[in-house]
């Protein structure tokens, strides 16, 4: 036998306290097809992982094709030679790309040319059957096309170890029969080449070469299926399975069993829908659908993800609007609005779907509560359900602390707790264990049978489906067959039901276009030299480069971020260019003139006459002069004291009182400037009439430099630009990065031969593309808009642009190497970029006028050293000599938080 | 009707409770109103204050000594001396705000009444300083050469005596102001977040379809979640402007402050109206905060609040008021609250809020519908 393909030795992980593999030994043998048994959460895909070197090593020893994973060179050497399949429908894929673009980009990440690019792409395509679907989207294709794509994404490169961590999972058989057609035929072709499936379908292992049983961390059993299922002596691996667990854990397991049902009086139908048919834009989800569900029946819809099914249970529920067709529940057309037919009906929907916040009771007695429970049966009404389903002891848990059947369970629960007639629950067992799957339809047939319950339940697992009293298969929005498990079984003449669905599912495919599984046609055709064989480069600007056309792809078709990205910038410089002002005009000015002389008449003609001031009606009395002051309705009131113009006269110094609304301090201090200059101009006035003019003894002639008309944009739109191009293009880079640690592909940086610097490189540059777009436009907007005047010079405006930029969504990546989820990465992006580019950089408070540790906190970030660049262009007409040390400084600090992130990214998950 | 109630009831109670169990939201609500009205408001950006001066000195006198020295702290930093050759790139590199040039025999020519000429340069791309900077500087140039010349004794009286008085805030004083802006900024930022959070919470985690299967109506929905976190938020405004504001900070608030809480309320309605007709825009928190920074900003900064609006554009004015709350907001808090003014001085505010958060509320209603029974 030749040396084993992975090879672990004591290899203990935990997350916090909690063991995922606890001192586990393994070696599984090369060439064959190898499979991971056991339900979820028992170490798995952490297994997986470490095999395929995505997750750092804790303790242990872990050797892939020899070579030992614990190495960072050994990685890079091997990561061409592995290809990794992470869990969940698609997730290492692109979902806005198509299939095409998403193969393309994995061909470029792993240097191939353009034409062998193409070559394989189209290769692949036919072998696998999407050729007719290579301009859709990811996202928009069902689950086994996903996993589909997905394979071939990871077959690119022609691996030579491929690991897949549950890549059927929710995918119809007839996909999952063809999936695993097409690895038979690449192993056919390449017999060297070793397969490591983690599964939960049992039916699939029994198909494998050779088996290992999991439980809590540890192996519990190798060996090929049959040495397996005689090892714990039972016929099936399911049985096998569970008789392998111990002994705590199967008390209270016994066989389902599903007693007749005594069908009920009459014809009576819990269900009618007729033709029902849902459309979202040009995509049809249901097409034409129609069955009927007598009551106290369970019917079960099967079927693979995206196939209609939740679309289908939706329109039920009147969640949604069906486009056409009609739906009758318990007798009664259904209503979206009728408040009676929902307290009839029970809904569990496919994902949790209760409170996490809230503790098991108190989410059973808010659902009690809103379902109309009389108030004074609702603590009786929790206390059964919570005895019922085994939940007394976790009455007072949140349902996150929960294991995910009781979860389930929980769920089930808060859906009958008001004694529905009629229950719907959508994939209710989908990730469950087996044996709490069990548990859970020994609750479900005990609701049927004992208390009448019409339950309409969709699942993808077949020995589900044989518990039902009728079925519909369902696929691509339609129903291809309704009836007993039995009499499908006996109509198609098939062995089983998993059978007769295929067999119906290839019926169903139009003629003559037989699912070209795996034609002749097949990928790589042998002889060729493999196509990575060679150990990849440390640094490849094509790998580089195959980051940054899909992200500036990504970019272009996500409308949020676009928006954000365009329009975020000029929305926020015209607010700021008009929010952020320091003109005070137009100051809402009234006299109450009580003296009523030729003289005040005089003064109040001075007031009125200046162009700061906007003269409202007079004011005639004290009470209105309050009032209207208190209402802001003027700021500035100039009261004349009767006698005034006798005692300006008589020379005897009247006094003249002027109130100011101070509740706007920065208003009111200007204000007060400015009445200050009007009474010594009047003043001048005065004595210049009476000709006792006594000259002021000097002159104090104020000279405005850079901004002569002393307009408040001038100063403020400059230095807006600086706060824009900081605020918006760290966002942008920070949630790039991090939304890919959210949707999971974030794995490809991981599995693939992609380094640090060219992941961190190529998804800046759109970033910085974006950036200068958006610079471009501010720049127009505050020549156009605002009318600043532009006296530097346009080429270093440009060169400081592009470095600060640079430095900016340099900043956001560093900060996104932080941060786990979009929010946070905006928050914690926004509130770091605030700080120091709105109070230290020049923004409102000029740095010359700032101390201590507000002045180093803004060298030490890039906004205070382009402030001065922009605004020195704007208005001060400055040149490369004197700006010169400022490029230098926003150059640095580009480098500076390249080289932080390198050091923070990781390019192995923890 | 009664049912409807009851509904909203338990659903704000549910909501409360979500709220309390989420530590961020939490600890963020209690920074809002605490630590950052704190900070802003003391960091008094427009005052003048620590401006950077230079002075080229060509006189050499004793006068321009005296100037020299009288340009003090806390307004200016102590000048700095320069030569004149050394002004424009000063000026260029940021260096000061201020360059004031005593030319040569300036002491002289004063005594000698043959009014000579200071020049003062003034970098008027620190706008916010600068106007009241330079008036200061020549209020103290002024009363210091007076003195020089009369030799400290009260100069000859101008025909008339202008009294200013500053209603409201006598000292002119910028934390009694900025506390309470920043309040309101908390208001609108907390409310927009929370209320939106609220909704993408529970289109996320597929919760908000558990409730429309039960026997509860949209609107149910949707009410419940503006009532608790304007609830929420108007409490925490409460407790922020008694005990931040009044106590910590020590700023009189002479209005009413259960009438601001009144228009608070009503005020919220209309911003976690808009809360909730973002997130529907919106499929993920990620998203919601992408749209909600550029609004959050729009609404603070253009509200009147951080510039007079009478220095806005009339078009921009017109859309503020026309459209959105905060600008109705921000008349009727500064009425009630720095003023003193009462219902009678303050409905029609309240109208507009009421009227803008009617409006907002049947738009995200609408839009709430719509987006549910399309996904």
């Amino acid at each position: 036998m030749t040396a084993p393909v992975l090879a672990l030795s004591a290899v203990t992980h935990r997350y916090g306290s909690r063991f995922a593999l606890d001192h586990l030994d393994l070696v599984v043998p090369a060439g064959c097809m190898a499979g991971l048994i056991g339900p979820d959460g028992v170490g798995k895909s952490t297994l997986l992982a470490l095999a395929a070197g995505v997750r750092q090593l804790q303790a242990g020893e872990v050797r892939t094709l020899g070579g030992d994973m614990g190495k960072a060179r050994q990685r890079r050497l091997s990561a061409p030679r592995i290809a990794y399949m992470p869990q969940g429908l698609g997730r290492s894929l692109y979902p806005t790309l198509s299939v095409e673009e998403n193969l393309e980009f994995f061909g470029r990440l792993f240097g191939h040319s353009q034409s062998v690019r193409r070559r394989r792409t189209g290769e692949l395509l036919a072998a696998t059957g999407l050729a007719p679907f290579d301009d859709r989207p990811a996202g928009q294709l069902s689950g086994g096309m996903k996993q589909k794509l997905a394979l071939c994404c990871a077959l690119i490169h022609d691996p030579d170890f491929l690991i897949l961590d549950e890549p059927t999972t929710g995918v119809d058989p007839l996909s999952r029969r063809q999936f695993w057609e097409l690895i038979a035929s690449i192993r056919a072709r390449r017999p060297a080449m070793s397969v490591l499936v983690a599964t939960a379908y049992m039916e699939e292992a029994e198909r494998f070469d050779w088996l290992a049983a999991m439980h809590a961390g540890r192996i519990i059993a190798t060996g090929t299926p049959a040495d397996i299922r005689q090892h714990a002596g039972t016929s099936t691996l399911e049985a096998a399975f569970i008789a392998l667990l111990p002994e705590n854990e199967r008390i209270g397991h016994t066989a389902i069993s599903v007693p007749p049902r005594t069908p009920s009086k009459g014809a009576a139908w819990a269900v009618e829908a007729e033709n029902l048919t849902c459309r979202f834009g040009d995509f049809t989800a249901v097409d034409d659908v129609s069955f009927r569900i007598e009551r106290g029946e369970i019917f079960g819809f099967i079927g693979s993800n995206g196939c209609g099914k939740t679309t289908t249970m939706k329109m039920l529920t009147g969640l949604l609007q069906p486009t056409s067709g009609s739906v009758k529940l318990l007798g009664r057309p259904m209503d979206p609005h009728d408040m009676e037919t929902r307290r009839n009906v029970g809904y569990m929907s496919q994902s949790f779907s209760l409170y996490e916040e809230l503790t098991v009771r108190q989410n059973l007695a808010l659902h009690a509560q809103l379902f109309r429970v009389p108030a004074s049966q609702v603590g009786s009404r929790v206390q059964d359900m919570l005895s019922r389903y085994g939940l007394v002891d976790s009455a007072d848990r949140k349902p996150d602390t929960l294991p995910l059947g009781m979860r389930q369970r929980l769920q089930l629960a808060a859906a009958v707790i008001h004694r529905p007639a009629m229950l719907i629950l959508d994939e209710p067992t989908s990730g469950v264990d087996p044996v709490a799957r069990d548990a859970f339809w020994r609750s479900l047939i005990q609701l049927s049978r004992e208390d009448g319950v019409t339950i309409f339940i969709s699942t993808h697992f077949m020995n589900e489906a044989e518990r039902c009293d009728r079925i519909s298969l369902m696929h691509a929005g339609r129903v291809l067959a309704v009836g007993s498990p039995q009499s499908l079984v006996t109509d198609r003449g098939a062995a089983s039901l998993e059978e007769a669905f295929t067999d119906y599912l290839r019926a169903a495919e139009a003629p003559g276009k037989a699912p070209g599984l795996v034609s002749d046609e097949a990928p790589a055709a042998s002889g060729r030299a493999p196509l990575a064989a060679a150990a990849p480069r440390r640094f490849s600007p094509q790998r580089l480069w195959a980051y940054t056309i899909r992200e500036a792809k990504e970019l272009s078709r996500d409308r949020i971020r676009l928006f954000f990205a365009l329009a975020g910038p000029l929305i926020l410089m015209i607010t700021f260019g008009y929010g952020i002002s320091f003109d005070v005009e137009s100051l809402q000015f009234a006299a109450f003139d009580q003296d009523r002389t030729p003289q005040s008449r005089d003064v109040i003609e001075q007031f009125t006459a200046s162009r700061y001031f906007e003269a409202q009606p007079e004011i005639t009395s004290s009470a209105e002069m309050e009032a209207r002051l208190r209402s802001g309705n003027v700021a500035i009131v100039l009261q004349i004291p009767s006698g005034f113009g006798r005692d300006l006269v008589a020379g005897r110094r009247p006094e003249l009182s002027v109130a100011l609304d101070g509740a706007m301090p920065f208003r009111a201090e200007t204000a007060r400037g400015y009445v200050t200059g009007l009474a010594s101009t009047y003043a001048a006035t005065l004595a210049a009439r009476s000709g006792t003019d006594a000259p002021s003894p000097y002159v104090l002639q104020p000279r405005l430099r850079f901004n002569q008309a002393f307009r408040s944009v001038n100063a403020t739109v400059p230095s807006v630009i600086m706060l824009m191009l900081v605020l918006i293009p760290a966002i942008m880079s920070a949630v790039g990065v991090v939304r890919e640690k959210e949707t999971g592909s974030i794995a490809n940086l991981r599995s693939t031969p992609i380094s640090k610097l060219e992941f961190l490189l190529g998804k800046q540059i759109p970033y910085i593309a974006i950036s200068l777009v958006s610079a471009l436009a501010l720049v127009l907007i505050a020549r156009l808009l605002f009318q600043v005047p532009f006296r530097g010079s346009y080429a270093l405006f440009a060169v400081a642009a592009v470095l600060y930029v640079t430095a900016t969504t340099g900043f956001g990546q560093l900060v996104s190497c932080f941060t786990r989820t979009q929010v946070s990465a905006i928050f914690a992006t926004s509130i770091l970029t605030m700080l120091p580019a709105v109070n230290f950089s020049g923004l409102v408070v000029p740095v010359s006028s700032l101390r201590g540790f507000g002045r180093y906190l803004g060298l030490a970030f890039p906004s205070a050293w382009f402030q001065p660049i922009s605004s020195g262009s704007f208005t001060k007409g400055l040149g490369w000599a004197e700006l010169l040390p400022n490029l230098l400084a926003l150059a640095g600090f580009g480098l500076a938080f390249l080289l932080l992130s390198l050091a923070a990214l990781r390019k192995q998950e923890r | 009707m009664l049912r409807a109630l009851s509904n909203i009831l338990r659903l704000i109670g549910k909501e409360m409770r979500s709220i309390g169990g989420d530590p961020v939201m939490l600890a963020l609500v209690v920074y809002s109103f605490t630590a950052m009205i704190y900070l802003v408001s003391n960091d008094a950006s427009t005052e003048v204050r620590d401006l950077a001066v230079a002075i080229v000195d060509e006189d050499h006198s004793q006068l321009s000594l005296r100037l020299a020295e009288a340009i003090r702290p806390p307004q200016f930093q102590a000048p700095v001396q320069i030569r004149a050759d050394e002004v424009d790139e000063a000026l260029d590199q940021g260096r000061f705000i201020f360059v004031l040039d005593i030319p040569p025999n300036f002491e002289a020519d004063l005594m000698a009444r043959r009014q000579p000429e200071l020049s003062l340069q003034v970098d008027a791309t620190a706008m916010a300083q600068a106007g009241n900077g330079a008036t200061d500087l020549g209020g103290i140039i002024a009363s210091e050469i007076t003195s020089f010349m009369t030799g400290g004794t009260e100069a000859e009286g101008a025909p008339i005596d202008v009294v200013i008085r500053t209603w409201f805030n006598p000292n002119l004083e910028t934390s009694w102001f900025g506390s309470v802006m920043q309040v309101m900024n908390s208001i609108t930022m907390l409310t927009l977040i929370l209320a939106g959070a609220a909704l993408i919470r529970e289109r996320e985690h597929g919760t908000v379809e558990h409730l429309l299967v039960m026997p509860v109506s949209a609107a149910e929905i949707v009410l419940s979640k503006i009532l608790s976190s304007g609830l929420v938020i108007v409490a925490a405004a409460a407790l922020s402007l008694l005990i931040v504001v009044q106590w910590a900070l020590g700023v009189p608030v002479s209005g009413s402050v259960p009438l601001f809480l009144f228009g608070a309320g009503i005020y919220t309605v209309a911003i976690a109206s808009l809360g909730i007709l973002l997130s529907t825009f919106s499929t993920s928190m990620g998203q919601f905060s992408l749209l909600v920074i550029p609004v959050m900003v729009v609404l603070n900064l253009l509200s009147g609040g951080m510039t007079p609006l009478e220095s806005m554009p009339d078009w921009l004015r017109l859309v503020m008021r026309l459209l959105t709350p905060s600008p109705h907001f921000v008349v009727f808090a500064q009425g009630v609250l720095f003023r003193g003014a009462g219902m009678i001085t303050v409905w029609p505010e309240l109208l507009a809020l009421a009227a803008l958060g009617t409006a907002y509320f049947a738009l995200s209603l609408t839009q709430f519908r719509r987006v549910l029974l399309r996904s």
